[in-house]
């Protein structure tokens, strides 16, 4: 995703050039924790064969689940272009009391584990809400976990681009008489299109794979409510491994494929700004 | 919610005409955020506390002294401090070999490193679970030694560094690159052996990057719940950590139990919070609020700061 190497001539002979102690441990330490059991999840996916793949793949439940993780995530990421880009506005160019106390809750959803945000929204938004807004068990509460765990995201992919930008442009576009409207579509926006897309892309593989937050308040309805990963806990706790590896390795791909493509777009995005 | 008076004399210098509706505009975005953070963040946190002492303190400090919580937060604790130097030591290694070296197989093992952000924490559990459960070749070997590792802590542990991996390593890499070589290469020219030049040079300048690293490791290994629960068997007193306890008890209508833990674990998560504020205005101290890294560097920074320079570049 990042792996865009520096070459910088001279760091080759750096002070412990010699010996492959350090990249053996690092290599070592990857194999064990990372590679061996990835290889063993595609391994065991296409143990029974192409076709079995495809068969743990394509049953009704494995699609809805597959299909309702997809549609939750995409209206989730939308959701924080506006909100996440809004939040991140808010939190650079307006003033008032308490503000830096906000600032710091956005990182909340990150330190909070899972199941206690889980818990927590339950606590709002279930069976004995205060407000009688019960929307547990339902795809909506899904939407609204995910919203909790990915706020940060978008917020902290804009935030330091907002901050970076330059006032001079919006200004003198504003002088020379563009309504604050075209400011906004014409030069703040453009400049932070490329964060918004790094947010999106987090959020999105976030989504993808998300588990703790939702597994309580979405009441796994097969069929319904049941997202992927909740579905693939479901196969491995009924002694399909092979059929959880299957949905696993295609839930990884779909996440690889957007990460790659949100990053070309990104990478596309920069470099006309630069040109420009 | 605030003065608007205030807002309008701090805000942006909007040009005359408009002035009137800009600050319109001002007071209604703000009036949307803060609306959403409360419906979103705020008031379903504050409601955690308010359910866990809705009996009083009674049947919390009941929940608290009970066995299964007690074991629960042990093994918690035990797992984190397990990982954490896990995570920190391999994690500086392998940012130093990714920033510093050229060998064969470096941009795999830095693909490599990445991957935990797009596995769902279930596929990670899942991907151990065929590498050391008893019915593969591995997991048979170690359990004829009598070592198990699947529903058991060893297991948890695994499953809970391969979650944390990424965390050091992708805070110390841009930072290693940012201060390049010169410092090192001096210290080597004058005679400083690699583990001296590692000690007095390198790891004073990527200290803060390691600490965030830290703190974010803890944050992670502290609630991580989806890989260590496929992992754990839920071996009630041996390896149910505290959040999947928070699950076991509300499932069993333990609601007090339940609330009870999730607090515990909030509480850290508040003091976790509080680290990663004093790490930023550290950090904004020793180099200046214009310093243009993000605020929250959580996940990949590399990106964002791409995004950042992307336009000035």
């Amino acid at each position: 995703m990042n792996a865009r190497p520096q070459q910088r001539p001279g760091t080759i002979g750096s002070y412990d050039g010699r010996g492959l102690l350090g990249p053996g441990l690092a290599a070592t330490y990857l194999g064990l924790i990372v590679l061996i059991p990835i290889a063993a999840l595609l391994w065991q996916s296409f143990g029974d064969g192409l076709e079995a793949f495809i068969a743990a793949v394509t049953t009704p439940q494995a699609l809805a689940a597959l299909q309702l993780t997809f549609v939750t995530s995409t209206i989730v990421v939308l959701i924080n272009v506006v909100m996440g880009t809004l939040v991140a506005w808010v939190l650079v160019r307006d003033d008032f009391p308490g503000k830096a106390i906000i600032n710091s809750l956005i990182d909340l959803p990150f330190a909070l584990p899972t199941i206690v945000t889980g818990l927590t929204l339950l606590a709002l938004y279930g069976p004995r809400s205060p407000f009688g807004i019960n929307i547990a068990y339902s795809p909506v509460s899904i939407i609204i976990a995910l919203l909790f765990v990915t706020l940060p995201f978008m917020v902290r992919s804009v935030q330091p681009v907002l901050l970076e930008l330059d006032r001079d442009m919006e200004e003198a576009a504003a002088s020379l008489g563009a309504s604050a409207p075209t400011v906004l579509r014409r030069i703040v926006l453009p400049n932070l299109l490329p964060a918004i897309l790094t947010g999106s892309a987090l959020a999105f593989a976030r989504c993808m794979g998300e588990f703790g937050s939702v597994v309580l308040i979405s009441g796994n309805i097969p069929l319904k409510t049941e997202v992927a990963s909740v579905y693939i806990k479901g196969l491995v706790e009924g002694d399909r491994p092979s059929a959880a590896a299957a949905v696993s390795v295609l839930l990884l791909v779909v996440s690889l494929v957007l990460l790659t493509t949100f990053d070309v777009l990104r990478r596309r995005i920069s470099r006309h700004s630069e040109a420009a | 919610m605030t003065s608007a008076s205030s807002a309008a004399a701090t805000g942006a210098r909007p040009v005359e005409a408009n002035a009137g509706t800009a600050r319109a505009a001002r007071l209604t975005v703000r009036g949307i955020v803060l609306l959403y953070l409360a419906l979103l963040l705020v008031l379903p946190v504050a409601m955690v506390f308010v359910r866990a002492f809705e009996g009083g303190v009674g049947p919390v400090l009941q929940a608290l002294g009970r066995p299964a919580f007690q074991s629960a937060f042990w093994l918690t604790v035990q797992i984190t401090v397990i990982t954490v130097p896990i995570c920190t030591v391999m994690g500086v290694i392998t940012a130093l070999a990714i920033a510093r070296r050229r060998f064969p197989g470096r941009a795999l093992l830095n693909a490599l490193v990445d991957l935990p952000f797009a596995l769902s924490p279930v596929v990670i559990g899942l991907s151990l679970f065929l590498v050391y459960g008893a019915n593969s070749p591995i997991g048979g070997f170690l359990s004829d030694l009598g070592i198990s590792v699947i529903f058991a802590v060893p297991g948890m542990i695994l499953a809970t560094i391969f979650v944390c991996l990424p965390f050091v390593i992708r805070e110390v890499v841009p930072v290693l690159r940012e201060i390049g070589t010169d410092q090192e290469e001096a210290a080597s020219t004058l005679g400083a052996g690699p583990m001296r030049t590692f000690w007095r040079v390198t790891l004073p300048a990527i200290r803060w990057a390691v600490v965030y690293g830290v703190i974010l490791t803890t944050a992670r290994s502290l609630g991580e719940f989806g890989a260590v629960a496929i992992v754990s068997g839920k071996l009630s007193g041996k390896t149910i950590s505290l959040t999947t306890h928070v699950q076991e008890r509300y499932e069993a209508f333990d609601i007090a139990g339940a609330y009870t833990a999730s607090i515990v674990l909030a509480g850290m998560a508040l003091l976790v919070l509080l680290g990663m504020q004093v790490y930023q205005s550290g950090r904004l101290r020793r180099r200046g609020p214009d310093d243009g890294e993000p605020q929250g560097l959580l996940l990949e920074p590399a990106p964002a700061t791409d995004a950042a320079s992307g336009g000035r570049a």
